[in-house]
């Protein structure tokens, strides 16, 4: 009996179908290059976003990228030194901190045409302020008063089986729309900071459109930024258009397109050979051995970034409640040595808690010998202790943080002479889970990026008692009535004068040790003749040119 | 990646298991000397045994004893000796944190070897076990058996490796040991199946020959016959399977570590070190190098071991 | 062949609840909080890890998750993600490039495989041989991972001859050297399986008999010989093709391709329990299918197999 002729034919066929299908789904897509640089469009790097495109629930950095490009709010951070400035707001005035009056500037309009007015600012921080629309940034909204009418908390904690009361109203009373250009906020205390809070992105204002129709508008955003949305795939990219209706400065180029890599590691060939034009933050493997200045030459970019990395010491174990332990060993770290072997020098040992870039910081930092590295004085509060024992230190790699963490561990180990050993954590939500669990058994690593530049966000969420980051358990009253009087100052610079004296207070008591402030390298490709890092390091979008 | 295990025994051995467990008769003249004892001629007679036979005897001796080919310690960090090249002092180079390769090369050899062997303890006795009863009794024991190899064939190796080692190592602070066995466990977990179906097979072509009917016939029990008769024969593929498999599960380890699952600090091993040099290829090749070198050396070793074994012992080349 | 292959079927259904459920238990039951990393360094509020729970049936217990989840999944309901994205549509655009990779290295390992196999052996114990059985000794050894670097460093950012990352349109002539990657490991047993199979049909009696008859080699080998040595082969290939959509996590790391490799590593990392379940559904189906294929041209291939 013959074998079926048509086995070996099928076979083919079927293969060749899986193939030519395959081959169907991909159509290349050429990057809207035209001629003259004003219809150029640039290709940028970006992590997905975690949330629909909504700037009141985005709270995370590739969201924030694009609500970046897609809204503009009352006020902007300044892209050389981060200074807060005017954007769509005309004037934000108070007179004692506590009640503002705030006038847009007219003529601005959403992507769909319609007016940007005073009740569209309103109406968003309402919406995101409300506690069953469950947002990401709601908690920026609590100065206001009548947030806790509107938000009211859960009276078990977010996992005890009670659900938080529903709300009996839907709108803050400290927000009241006076006119169309005009809009009156009313906090619950006065607030020196709350100006320079403004320009977070759960400030931004919602079109009409978004209340009417949310799941239309989150298939496809209307804001009132530079860019308006064109079209998104997830994991792949997100494809915006200058908005030609802009109020504010427009931007030289045409497109801008998000685009999502699997990781920097594999983004950082498509920089090199330009196919990519701009990543704001380089992978560890570029930096290494400094290879990024011979693939990159001067297209590599370095601006001081806002934010700073910590080692938090557990303040509700036993162990580390001894200051000379907690002095001792941030006396035992060569933060030199390793910002240089470690980062290339892309890392710039801390001085303080504050960052050098913020209002009011005093130049050399407040820290004094308590972050300069000292083996002998180390090695004597060492002693003085009376350690004994393993200690540990604890935190995710999936942030690439292994390498530095077990630099920091053999620098202690090296100089005290005690055993130190790096543990790691697989991923970041187990980390953050057990440090919110209070589980952590040792030192973790902690650190900040700023969500408004201003004193106040490096010190209080972190350092206040019960603060939502607090979690080293630090409390100190005086410097909680510090910090409140600081708060309640009548004007921004009594208060920065005061939350610095604030920041001297919790260094004396070292909760967590710092370490290092932010260097960070960027690389643009050669298509781009200028291409600024922002402060928050983010592409700065509006200052790039392409050649 | 297509799991090591199954692409070679799955394939290869399954056909050929019950060809091993049928000895050739020999010759009139000679003493017959039985599989073993034939297999142990052939292999004394190739080079291909006596290499990998030495150079899995160097690799344990580093794994059990390191003293005694370095004095290192390989968890002394020195950063401004940062990634040097090789030199007198330190012949391997010095890593990322300043740690001397050599001395973590000779260290890393025992966790990697431990996490083979285990693995291969735990995949062989459990799939062999089944293996075994499921060949030997049938039934409903023997589909029991199968579908459940048949799900875990389901689930792609990595896959599940991910998600279990995901799982249990969620709590951050875990001992040496704790580490390295929840990777041992993963792995046997997974790879069971492959030695019950070969043991399956087999059991199920010796329990037709004519030594374990007459057993049966004499009214020897069943836990007997399995023991003294079965057991015995069976094992050739199983050993040929073993051998290899070894090999594959310390590359399986390597790949684990470097997708950042497996093996991690404080152990050393080689993954971990492929996984810490991985940043470094362009800048300081030596420190992919040396492990990754000292890793395919081992699998080789065992690789041709398993190899040369399954000559010997396969009737059919004879 | 009928009642067989509805049997085969029959027997799948059990197969595919086992595999699915003890997926889903792991991801979702196991004790951790999947909202515990998504809010960035702070807290999540509370109101969206509860109105999150109620969205995704976290407060009941796991068989009743499941048991709703089969149900959607009946419907066509993948799921979605955390962030509100449509599970099937993450996997339908990323199985179409994991499924092109699957197919370039299975013709790359089937070519390469197969030749050296053949060439190897007819001729026994030559100089060619020993280079084939010592090269793919190697590459069965390096892990892939090494092999995937190198040829990236070398190939991609030393000498510039191919793009070290695939570009997201993952088109054919970009997969060539990753397909090669995945595909180094089965090469080798492909030439080692190919070269047994036609050594042991070497010294069959028909094919003594049809060099007797004075047919050329070219046609002993090709018409008569192959046909007989394919059959594990095939085997083979049809349970790697299985294998290889199972996703290639390391090569697709390694060389950025947006298929369901990376899909899973990341949606396991991050807890995203719907993603995980529904992409081992597919790969569960897909590897059963493909096993049912295989033992069914199997029994194409060989007429001396009967089905009970």
């Amino acid at each position: 009996m013959r074998r079926p002729r048509w086995v070996p034919g099928a076979v083919l066929a079927t293969s060749m179908a899986l193939v030519v299908t395959g081959c169907g789904g991909g159509g290349g897509e050429g990057d809207g290059s035209g001629s003259g640089s004003t219809d150029a469009g640039i290709t940028v790097f970006n992590t997905e976003p975690e949330n629909p495109l909504i700037p009141g629930n985005t709270v995370e950095v590739g969201g924030g990228h694009v609500i970046d490009s897609l809204f503009t709010g009352l006020l902007e951070y300044n892209g050389d030194t981060a200074a807060p400035e005017n954007a769509m707001a005309e004037s934000i005035e108070s007179p004692d901190s506590k009640v503002y009056t705030i006038k847009i500037k007219p003529g601005w309009k959403f992507h769909n045409d319609t007016d940007v007015k005073a009740k569209n600012f309103v109406d968003a921080w309402n919406w995101t302020a409300y506690g069953p629309n469950a947002t990401q940034g709601a908690s920026f909204l609590a100065p206001i008063q009548g947030y806790s009418e509107v938000h009211p908390k859960d009276p078990d904690g977010a996992s005890g089986p009670e659900k938080a009361p529903v709300p009996t109203v839907d709108k803050m009373s400290g927000l009241k729309v006076i006119d169309d250009q005009t809009f009156e906020v009313t906090l619950a205390e006065p607030f020196s900071v709350f100006r320079t809070m403004l320009g977070y992105s759960t400030f931004k204002p919602l079109p009409d459109a978004f209340f009417t129709d949310q799941k239309a508008f989150e298939a496809n955003p209307i804001g009132n930024g530079p860019f308006k949305f064109v079209s998104r795939v997830v994991n792949t990219d997100i494809k915006l258009t200058r908005f030609d209706g802009y109020g504010g400065e427009k931007p030289k180029y045409k497109d801008l397109t998000w685009k999502v890599y699997q990781s920097r590691e594999a983004a950082y060939p498509d920089l090199v050979n330009n196919t990519l034009d701009f990543m704001e933050e380089l992978p560890p493997n570029a930096l290494a051995g400094e290879l990024y200045k011979s693939d990159l030459g001067d297209r590599a970019i370095e601006k001081e970034t806002l934010n700073n990395q910590t080692l938090s010491f557990p303040l509700y174990q036993e162990a580390y409640k001894n200051i000379d332990l907690r002095k001792a060993l941030s006396m035992a770290v060569n933060r030199e040595e390793i910002t240089q072997q470690i980062f290339q020098g892309t890392r710039t040992p801390a001085d303080g808690l504050l960052h050098p870039l913020l209002p009011g910081y005093k130049p050399g930092g407040q820290c004094g010998e308590l972050c300069t590295f000292n083996p002998t004085k180390a090695k004597e509060l060492f002693a003085k202790s009376g350690f004994t024992g393993t200690l540990k230190i604890l935190s995710n790699t999936d942030g690439g943080h292994q390498e530095w963490a077990t630099a920091v561990a053999n620098s202690i180990k090296n100089t005290l002479g005690v055993e130190v050993v790096f543990e790691p954590a697989t991923s970041f939500g187990d980390f953050r889970q057990k440090v919110n669990g209070r589980q952590m058994s040792d030192m973790f690593r902690a650190g900040w990026v700023a969500d408004y530049p201003h004193p106040e966000n490096f010190l209080t969420p972190l350092y206040s008692t019960g603060a939502s980051s607090n979690d080293g358990e630090y409390s100190n009253p005086a410097v909680d009535a510090k910090l409140k009087e600081a708060d309640t100052a009548p004007t921004e610079a009594e208060g920065i004068a005061k939350y610095l004296e604030a920041e001297k207070m919790i260094l004396e008591d070292m909760p967590s040790i710092p370490l290092w402030t932010q260097n960070t390298v960027a690389g643009k490709s050669d298509r781009l003749k200028v291409a600024k890092l922002h402060p928050f390091r983010k592409l700065d979008i509006t200052s790039v040119e392409v050649a | 990646m297509s799991d090591p295990t199954t692409a070679m025994s799955g394939a290869a051995l399954t056909e050929h298991a019950g060809a091993f467990v049928t000895a050739p008769e020999g010759d009139d003249k000679q003493k017959p000397r039985g599989l073993f004892g034939d297999a142990w001629r052939e292999l004394r007679r190739r080079p291909l045994f006596w290499i990998s036979a030495t150079l899995i005897l160097v690799v344990l001796v580093m794994a059990a004893f390191p003293q005694l080919f370095t004095s290192a310690d390989p968890n002394l960090g020195d950063l401004s000796r940062q990634r040097q090249p090789p030199s007198a002092q330190a012949w391997f180079g010095y890593d990322n944190q300043g740690y001397d390769i050599y001395a973590r090369v000779i260290h890393g050899a025992r966790a990697s070897i431990v996490v083979g062997f285990l693995a291969t303890l735990g995949v062989v006795v459990l799939g062999g076990v089944l293996g075994i009863l499921a060949g030997f009794y049938g039934g409903w024991l023997d589909a029991i058996c199968s579908r459940i190899a048949d799900v875990f064939f389901g689930l792609p190796f990595v896959l599940g490796a991910i998600v279990i080692l995901t799982t249990l190592n969620a709590s951050g602070d875990a001992s040496e040991a704790q580490i390295v066995s929840v990777v041992v466990i993963s792995i046997a977990v997974l790879a069971w199946p492959v030695a019950m179906r070969i043991m399956r097979s087999a059991a199920i072509t010796a329990k037709q020959q004519d030594y374990v009917k007459a057993a049966r016939a004499l009214g020897a029990s069943g836990w007997r016959i399995i023991t003294r008769h079965l057991l015995p024969n069976c094992l050739a593929p199983v050993l040929v399977y073993a051998t290899i498999a070894l090999g594959a599960f310390i590359g399986v380890e390597a790949t684990l570590s470097y997708l950042g699952i497996g093996l991690r600090a404080p152990v050393v091993s080689w993954g971990v070190m492929i996984n810490d040099a991985r940043n470094y290829i362009r800048a300081a090749p030596h420190l992919l190098l040396f492990p990754a070198g000292f890793l395919t050396i081992t699998v080789l070793a065992f690789v041709m071991l398993g190899d040369a074994v399954r000559e010997a012992l396969d009737p059919k080349a004879r | 062949m009928g009642r067989y292959t509805l049997r085969r079927l029959l027997q799948m259904i059990p197969v595919f609840i086992g595999t699915t459920f003890i997926i889903y238990f792991l991801v979702w039951a196991v004790p951790g909080d999947p909202f515990a990393g998504k809010c960035g360094e702070r807290d999540c509020p509370d109101a969206y890890i509860q109105s999150m729970s109620e969205k995704f049936n976290l407060d009941d217990s796991v068989f009743v998750q499941y048991g709703k989840y089969l149900l959607n999944l009946v419907s066509g309901d993948f799921g979605e993600t955390f962030s509100g994205v449509a599970v099937s549509e993450l996997i339908s655009n990323a199985y179409p490039v994991t499924l092109r990779l699957a197919v370039v290295a299975l013709i790359v390992e089937a070519i390469i495989g197969v030749t050296a196999g053949i060439v190897t052996g007819l001729r026994k114990r030559g100089f060619l041989d020993s280079l084939v059985l010592v090269s793919t000794l190697f590459l069965i050894s390096i892990p892939v991972f090494v092999t995937g670097y190198v040829l990236q460093l070398v190939l991609g950012l030393e000498w510039g001859i191919i793009n070290p990352t695939v570009s997201s349109d993952a088109t054919i002539g970009e997969l060539i050297v990753p397909g090669f990657v995945l595909a180094s490991l089965s090469m080798a047993y492909v030439a080692r399986l190919t070269r047994a199979s036609i050594a042991e049909n070497r010294r069959a009696d028909y094919v003594r008999t049809a060099v007797a008859k004075g047919l050329t080699q070219r046609r002993v080998v090709g018409i008569h010989m192959l046909r007989n040595s394919a059959i594990p082969v095939i085997t083979f290939l049809g349970t790697d093709l299985g294998s290889f959509m199972g996703g290639a996590i390391v090569t697709e790391g390694i060389f950025n391709i947006p298929g369901i490799g990376g899909l899973i590593f990341k949606s396991i990392q991050f807890k995203e329990g719907a993603t995980v379940t529904g992409l081992v559904v597919l790969l569960v189906l897909v590897y059963l299918l493909m096993n049912l294929l295989i033992d069914l041209a199997y029994g194409v291939l060989d007429p001396r197999i009967r089905y009970e």
